[in-house]
């Protein structure tokens, strides 16, 4: 063996005294505050969700809803021992419902805060003008927002929605039983901008393969406060109606249509969307009596809650009217906010197979969520089973049918995941990280 | 305004420039990516000063110009498979072509006559944008592709995706826009706008045709502001109707009125001043808004004619 190659300690003129005194400051440093502070941040420190949260603005109802179940999320995730070991910690942002600060949120995430993800958007302006600064980021952003533009691939690689299912699905899912239940020659009504256009485009196909159609569609321009002249527009021959209002002029839309129909009206379909975070018991709403409605998460108690719905209701508080424990008229959005629930653990699932210990490993997270498949009913998804799109960053779910009845919402059909599959459109999987 | 003061003005101006410049180094990364975001929107506002603060003309439809520059590139980009360069132009041409129908139309009215038709023509503009949602993306919008926004100068190419790039790229177009504003409004025909908002009558006895010096004001406007609108669309790969809704109209008027009309810098002042109260202050508390509320009275009662306006009243007279 050359020697010149090899160590030799004796040649390097290291002392005792030396070699203590370098000990010493090895120790010293060791211990110093800040390399405390180093170690603990690679096991120790939060883990941090960057929530864009829809404080203010015509998303306000749902953000203090998305906020609450978020929190209790949390603490039951925290509870449990966190996530790979670490708590977690959420830092919130006001995105005023505005696209444009949505952006800025996000960036605001990702530089300043430095969170690991971004998390929790509802409205589907916000998530597409925050998306692109997502994708820019290289976070991970995981929203709650039920449209389609996730599964249309038409974003990016960093955007999932993995913990509710998207409105086109949902729509799908809904056909098979109006066409065998409520009648076969469907009028839709609906707001004249992308919600409304959702339903127009994705129900008629999914009647049709079902052997029923839409012999109108009927819709309303956004500023409208008053409905009584469209009705006529509705053929007399209309089996059902499909409605699908939302804001505050619903409640003058479905008294103006009591007026119109008096007694004798056809069945009456709707997506709980219009009456989320309101009474279904409020005047002017007694001709939704023996109506159905669409409802991702049931608001009222069920007689067969899961037990994982129970715990969920009971974690989020809300009582069996969907409404706040204590305060009554504090009414829930019920149908949506579970979305919250399940995503975060979602999010805990990923970054435990994908090993996460911090922001070097976004790219492993995103690879780590487009590798699940399935989740299975229970206290983590107390709305249901879903499955698991990796290519498209979409879930799918079961989807409840409720019948308004005494005042209240009684689920008389859960659909099968199968109800609301379709055809991929693309895949983002093929994009680079 | 003094008139032996152009030394003073333009070593303000490159030094203003010359400070945004060196920010883009020292600033932290979210505060970079802010002032980037800013500098395009104080473009629009310098749009909207050039014809609210010069010629005095209030219009509260300027969404739509700042939207037809938005759309006109976005959907260049989104549906017509078009190149930066060619896509900026699109959003050009539309700011000029939008400006002049408008300007004709909308000049034949004046004062609160004006505000009331430039709105009318901006919720036209908006509506339109939601009816052909096919093509808008409506209320949701639609995104531009990351991988289109890319500036490409033969074998090399620009990502304006890129932090630096988009920062650089906002800086030029601000520099740019507020070169052309300064020398436009220290020129002659700055001067007989300047003449209309004081007094049109005595304006048109002098001899001016006030009619053509206004139109070609909204014009010139009407194309800074689709500038603005482009480069947004561009540069953060965003179009949403949302940015034609009537608090996008406003919105400029506030950012003017902060920083002064009929000041160059003022514009900038206004949006940075606005930008950083809302974003500081909805970090304690979502009535965020109220305390926007309360600067804005602060200001109108302390600084009438805006920060850089009253500074100019009191200090400053030689400030452009």
């Amino acid at each position: 063996m050359d020697k010149s190659k090899t160590f030799d300690l004796s040649k390097t003129g290291l002392t005792r005294r030396t070699a203590l005194k370098g000990l010493a400051a090895t120790a010293g440093l060791v211990t110093a505050p800040g390399f405390v502070r180093y170690s603990q941040a690679q096991s120790s420190a939060p883990i941090k969700i960057g929530f864009q949260s829809h404080r203010t603005g015509i998303g306000a109802a749902y953000g203090r809803w998305y906020e609450k179940t978020t929190a209790a999320a949390i603490k039951a995730i925290n509870a449990a021992g966190g996530i790979n070991g670490r708590q977690v910690e959420v830092i919130i942002e006001d995105d005023g419902t505005d696209p444009g600060r949505g952006a800025e949120v996000v960036g605001k995430f990702a530089t300043q805060h430095k969170t690991d993800i971004v998390f929790g958007t509802l409205f589907s302006h916000v998530v597409i003008g925050s998306a692109p600064a997502a994708g820019e980021a290289k976070i991970p952003y995981f929203v709650v927002s039920e449209g389609h533009h996730v599964a249309s691939t038409k974003l990016n690689r960093y955007v999932f929605q993995p913990g509710i299912t998207d409105v086109k699905s949902q729509i799908q899912s809904m056909a098979p039983w109006i066409a065998a239940n409520a009648g076969k020659k469907v009028t839709q009504i609906f707001p004249d901008f992308a919600f409304g256009y959702d339903h127009r485009d994705y129900l008629p196909p999914a009647l049709k393969a079902q052997g029923a159609e839409v012999i109108a569609q009927i819709a309303i321009p956004p500023t409208e406060s008053s409905f009584t002249k469209y009705f006529p527009q509705i053929p007399a021959e209309t089996e059902v109606i499909y409605h699908v209002m939302v804001g505050p002029a619903v409640l003058t839309f479905v008294k103006e249509l009591g007026e119109f129909y008096g007694s004798n009206r056809p069945q009456l379909f709707g997506f709980m969307d219009s009456l989320e975070a309101t009474d279904i018991n409020s005047p002017g709403l007694e001709f939704l009596d023996g109506s159905h409605f669409w409802e991702g998460s049931p608001r009222y108690a069920q007689a067969d809650d899961s037990a994982g719905q129970k715990a969920y209701r009971a974690a989020v508080g809300i009582d069996d009217n969907g409404a706040a424990v204590g305060d009554p008229k504090d009414v829930s959005t019920a149908s949506h906010m579970f979305g919250c629930w399940e995503t975060l653990y979602v999010v805990k699932k990923a970054m435990e197979d994908a090993g996460y210990k911090g922001p070097e490993d976004r790219a492993k997270l995103v690879e780590a969520t487009e590798a699940l498949t399935a989740f299975a009913e229970g206290p983590e998804h107390p709305q249901g089973p879903k499955t698991f799109n990796g290519k498209i960053h979409q879930c799918f779910g079961i989807q409840n049918i409720s019948k308004v009845e005494g005042g209240k919402l009684k689920v008389v059909h859960k659909t099968k995941i199968e109800d609301g599959l379709y055809e991929a459109e693309g895949d983002y999987t093929t994009q680079a990280l | 305004m003094s008139e032996a003061s152009p030394a003073k003005a333009y070593g303000l101006h490159f030094g203003a420039i010359a400070l945004l410049f060196v920010l883009s180094f020292l600033l932290p990364e979210y505060y970079h990516g802010l002032l980037a975001r800013i500098m395009v929107l104080a473009v629009f506002a310098m749009g909207y000063n050039m014809l609210f603060g010069y010629v005095g003309l209030l219009s509260l439809g300027h969404a739509m110009f700042f939207s037809a520059g938005l759309y006109g590139a976005g959907l260049a980009v989104i549906q017509l498979g078009w190149s930066v360069p060619a896509a900026f132009a699109a959003g050009l041409c539309c700011g000029v072509v939008l400006s002049l129908v408008i300007g004709l139309l909308a000049l034949r009215t004046s004062g609160v006559a004006f505000m009331i038709v430039t709105m009318m023509f901006a919720q036209v503009f908006y509506l339109i944008i939601l009816y052909f949602s096919s093509w808008t993306g409506g209320d949701q919008g639609m995104v531009v592709p990351q991988p289109a926004r890319v500036l490409a100068f033969g074998a090399t190419s620009l990502d304006l995706t890129n932090p630096t790039v988009r920062y650089m790229s906002a800086l030029g177009l601000f520099s740019l826009v507020l070169m052309i504003t300064l020398v436009l409004v220290r020129s002659r025909y700055g001067r007989v706008l300047v003449a209309i908002r004081e007094n049109e009558e005595r304006t048109k006895m002098l001899g001016y045709d006030t009619f053509s010096n206004k139109l070609a004001a909204v014009v010139i406007s009407g194309i800074v502001c689709a500038a603005s609108g482009a480069a947004y669309a561009l540069l953060f790969g965003y179009v949403g109707s949302g940015f034609a809704s009537v608090q996008y109209s406003i919105l400029p008027l506030l950012w003017v009125l902060l920083g002064g009309a009929a000041t160059t810098l003022g514009p900038l002042i206004g949006t940075l001043f606005m930008y950083y109260v809302i974003d500081i202050t909805s970090g304690y508390t979502s009535a965020y808004l109220l305390i926007v509320g309360v600067a804005l009275i602060l200001l109108v009662l302390f600084f009438p004619k805006g920060i850089l306006g009253s500074m100019r009243q009191r200090w400053l007279g030689w400030l452009p």
